[in-house]
């Protein structure tokens, strides 16, 4: 009986043992305030060198942990046992979020660099006074192909997708909205209807598209578009900008027919512990410098014009990722549809992943 | 240990277990999916199941790739675990097969991300034939042979322990009254291994079912498992209550194999 | 004869190459420079530097092993004392009940019992953190110890129990000399397996899981969706290795022992 007496004492004191060397590890390099701030954000979506900066400058540890779409960020938030300082939905997500009550309070007046945000992104439809959110970058959905497979110049629409020729060779991000709304569009609907006929309808499109579908993915996508794994991918200008920057042979097409303008927001949730860390944060990520270096390192538009003039010429003048007005009227962004139709574009795209090929 | 007060103290734990973790949960399940999202009552998850044919065929699907696995599992490991009782260093042998479900099975999985893509081992391999790449990864081939490859181990262990426990005599016997070697093997080995093929099978069949990382990392979701499915709408769509509907399904399945067999279902992870 | 025993050895190789090669493939691009997995460029060590230097990892890891040892410690506790509690009780029907409750756990698939977990946190509002995923390992490990002690149990010799109360020991007395000292080597199966549960699972704890609390398994998972990462190909190597060394230690062990039993056993016969 001793005996297991000792081994259970052994096993509590490694444990202990481990547990110290656990809090050693997660120790910021710097030891002013051993207060921490929870980032909930997309994989690989902020340049890690500005999460030191940012420790090193105020003292606040980050945990930055992510997400691979709005809908499971949501769930974990709502779920209720979370408590992030910091989420970066889309704007659909924001207002869902809201509505769901979900979220506190952000007071612009608070962040003196709020002012650097550019007037066409700022008031936007879904937060009308940026009441909740604050812009962290805009972009698009769009095409992706590999110019090994296919001609340049031969995609300039969604319906070219559905052609013989890529038989097996598309990657899709797995986005229920995303490609239930190129769907939508490459049907003349728009990618925000709530009517479920034609829904419907985009989900036999969809069926028709399966057999030229390799994977519906998600950021794994980079590294198979990189490695040639797939002639053609659907994601977002960002995903695409980190592709086309590791392979040559790549390039992004807005398709004609319209697509999607998304914005995606910091916001802070209500369950959040650390709100003065969330703000110095925010601002932080609007001080011109970094959104300049963030930008940069992700490959998204910033909606920060001050931003943008520190970028260099190539970036901010590729029609790519910075389209002009012409293609931006064509341009639709996501509304929140309420639950029921929401769920309805979910389990019609489970729908397609499970039956279209 | 006669007294009634120790009695009770030892079981007091266990059944605090019990009632949490068995019977709430699977009660919460239930209800979870004869309710909808505002909490009324209703059947209306379980008739958009058996109505909806995308359902009836994902289940339909799911359980034929579980057999498939098991079946192939089973043709390689039958073979595998009879030749084992015939080799001198059984031990050794043993741990060289058991060493591999050691190590993560995320990080298998991840292996086969680079050896099947179409630069990876496998298509430069082939290459050298001259088969131009050749598209392995993201189909149903490369979901089925990775899920194999995971459940072998466990599908050659009791197997092998099964024979283990024949008397050689017994074969020997066989062989000595003029029995060829398919007669051997089908009226003496296979019925005496019997024991260990099953809890085998038991073993993968039901794990199968719920391959859910695998479904997405290797079969780029264009598998989709009553797993998959689970996690979709407990993890993505947050439709909870359609979630706990195809579990709810999923157990009733469960137990009327149980009953059907009539054994009781060992799990994965054989001893060492 | 000896034609067959060479098949049976080839058929063999085969099947343990085909097992080692995803491992040896980790490996080996463990050591190249490169970024992908198709071609090794130049011998490096630079991903065991970024391995060592990556706090976030390094930290899991140890709290991947914190998990699992803690919850095969309670699992084990609450198993073998319901595992005793379960050979007191005298009425068959509540006995095979109680079993039957038991192997709820062992039978279900993980995407169910992580489902019904996260549905039961939710209910009872307990965040998902370090906890909640301690109870779930605790939750799935208890019904295997249960499973692995009772049958020491159900073998054990009561007539000592009987003879030790003659002799005027007390309960405690009777329980730490007589009933656990008789099935020790089930609880030690059973912490074993326990603790290989808690190692192995991605299923539940990926629904359980959040606020900055990952294991090892869903690091990897979700690390593995963003791409191939070299550095996941040196942990691969660190942790082929920890296991290789645990396995031969193990090895000699075993082997150590079954001599010491043989010797016994010529004793015997002498």
């Amino acid at each position: 009986m001793k005996k297991i007496l000792y081994a259970v004492a052994a096993i509590l004191l490694v444990c202990l043992g481990l547990g110290y060397e656990v809090s050693r590890l997660e120790q910021p390099a710097v030891k002013a305030k051993k207060q921490s701030l929870i980032i909930y954000n997309w994989g690989d979506y902020l340049d890690p060198a500005l999460i030191k900066k940012f420790e090193h400058q105020t003292g606040y540890h980050i945990i930055y942990e992510t997400f691979d779409s709005n809908e499971a960020m949501y769930t974990k938030i709502k779920q209720g046992g979370t408590a992030y300082d910091i989420a970066v939905p889309s704007e659909y997500m924001v207002t869902k979020m809201e509505k769901a009550h979900l979220l506190d309070k952000i007071d612009p007046n608070k962040l003196s660099n709020f002012k650097y945000l550019g007037n066409s992104f700022i008031h936007q439809s879904f937060d009308k006074k940026n009441e909740f959110s604050i812009p962290y970058f805009w972009g698009t959905l769009g095409i992706i192909y590999n110019d090994k497979f296919v001609r340049p110049g031969s995609i300039t629409k969604w319906d070219d997708l559905w052609s013989k020729k890529y038989r097996n060779n598309i990657l899709l991000v797995d986005s229920a909205r995303d490609i239930m709304g190129f769907a939508l569009v490459s049907l003349g609907y728009s990618m925000n209807t709530t009517n479920l006929l034609k829904l419907r309808l985009a989900l036999t499109k969809l069926n028709g598209l399966g057999s030229n579908v390799k994977a519906v993915i998600a950021d794994e996508m980079k590294m198979y578009m990189v490695q040639n794994e797939a002639a053609i991918g659907v994601s977002w200008s960002g995903e695409a900008a980190d592709m086309m920057a590791n392979n040559s042979h790549l390039h992004y097409v807005v398709p004609k027919e319209g697509s999607n303008l998304w914005f995606d927001n910091f916001v802070i949730p209500r369950t959040a512990k650390n709100k003065k860390a969330a703000y110095a944060f925010i601002n932080f990520m609007l001080d011109p410098k970094n959104a300049a270096q963030n930008a940069e390192y992700v490959g998204y538009a910033t909606p920060n014009e001050a931003a943008m003039k520190l970028l260099p010429k190539s970036i901010k003048n590729d029609k790519q990722f910075y389209p002009d007005p012409s293609t931006l009227k064509n341009l639709q962004v996501y509304r929140d549809l309420g639950p029921k139709v929401t769920q309805a574009y979910n389990d019609l795209f489970l729908e397609f992943k499970m039956y279209g090929r | 240990m006669n007294s009634k007060k120790t009695k009770v103290l030892f079981m007091i734990p266990y059944l605090l277990w019990i009632i949490l973790f068995v019977i709430l949960p699977i009660l919460l399940i239930l209800w979870y999916s004869i309710t909808d999202s505002s909490q009324h009552l209703t059947l209306v998850n379980f008739e958009e199941f058996f109505t909806n044919g995308t359902f009836l065929r994902m289940m339909l699907n799911s359980f034929w790739y579980a057999f498939l696995i098991t079946l192939v599992t089973l043709i390689i490991s039958y073979p595998a675990a009879y030749y084992l009782t015939r080799m001198k260093n059984q031990q050794l042998w043993l741990l060289l097969i058991i060493l591999p479900t050691w190590i993560n099975l995320l990080l298998k999985a991840y292996a086969f991300i680079g050896l099947l893509s179409n630069s990876g081992l496998v298509n430069q391999f082939l290459g050298l034939f001259g088969i131009s790449p050749v598209n392995i990864l993201f189909t149903d081939f490369a979901f089925m042979f990775v899920a194999t490859y995971i459940e072998i181990p466990f599908m050659i262990l009791p197997i092998y322990n099964a024979i283990k426990e024949i008397n050689p005599v017994i074969i020997q016997a066989s062989e000595d009254l003029g029995a060829s070697k398919w007669q051997t093997f089908k009226y003496v080995l296979w019925p005496l291994s019997w024991p260990g093929v099953e809890s085998g099978i038991q073993a993968i069949f039901i794990p199968s079912l719920s391959l859910f990382m695998l479904t997405r990392l290797i079969g780029g979701n264009r598998v989709i498992t009553l797993g998959t499915a689970i996690e979709e709408y407990f993890m993505t769509t947050m439709n909870w209550n359609m979630g706990a509907t195809i579990g709810v399904i999923l157990i009733i399945l469960m137990v009327a194999v149980m009953i059907l067999t009539g054994s009781k279902i060992k799990r994965k992870k054989v001893e060492l | 004869m000896r034609k067959r025993i060479s098949f049976a050895k080839t058929y063999l190789y085969l099947v343990l190459i085909v097992l080692y090669i995803p491992i040896f493939y980790l490996i080996y691009f463990s050591f190249s420079s490169g970024k992908n997995m198709n071609k090794f460029q130049h011998f490096t060590l630079a991903h065991y530097q970024t391995l060592f230097t990556d706090n976030r990892l390094l930290a899991i890891f140890l709290e991947t092993i914190i998990l699992a040892l803690l919850s095969s410690l309670i699992a084990t506790i609450i198993g073998t004392m319901g595992a005793i509690a379960i050979s007191q009780v005298r009425r068959k029907r509540h006995k095979n009940m109680l079993l039957a409750l038991n192997n709820v756990l062992m039978v279900s698939p993980d995407v169910i019992i992580g489902a019904s977990f996260l549905v039961f946190f939710t209910a009872l509002g307990i965040g998902l953190n370090f906890g909640s995923v301690l109870l779930s390992h605790i939750a799935f490990s208890v019904p295997i110890v249960v499973l692995m002690v009772l049958p020491r149990l159900n073998e054990m010799d009561y007539t000592l129990v009987d003879a030790a109360r003659d002799l005027g020991a007390n309960g405690y007395q009777v329980f730490s000399n007589v009933i656990i000292p008789a099935i020790l080597p089930g609880i030690a199966s059973g912490l074993f397996m326990a603790l290989t549960y808690s190692l192995d699972d991605f299923a539940v704890t990926f629904f359980v899981t959040g606020n900055g609390f990952s294991t090892l398994s869903v690091e990897i998972y979700s690390r593995a969706r963003q791409g191939i990462d070299l550095e996941i190909n040196a942990l691969s190597t660190v942790m082929f290795l920890f296991v290789l060394v645990l396995v031969v230690i193990y090895y000699f062990m075993t082997t150590k022992r079954s001599k010491k039993a043989k010797r016994m056993m010529r004793g015997l016969i002498k």
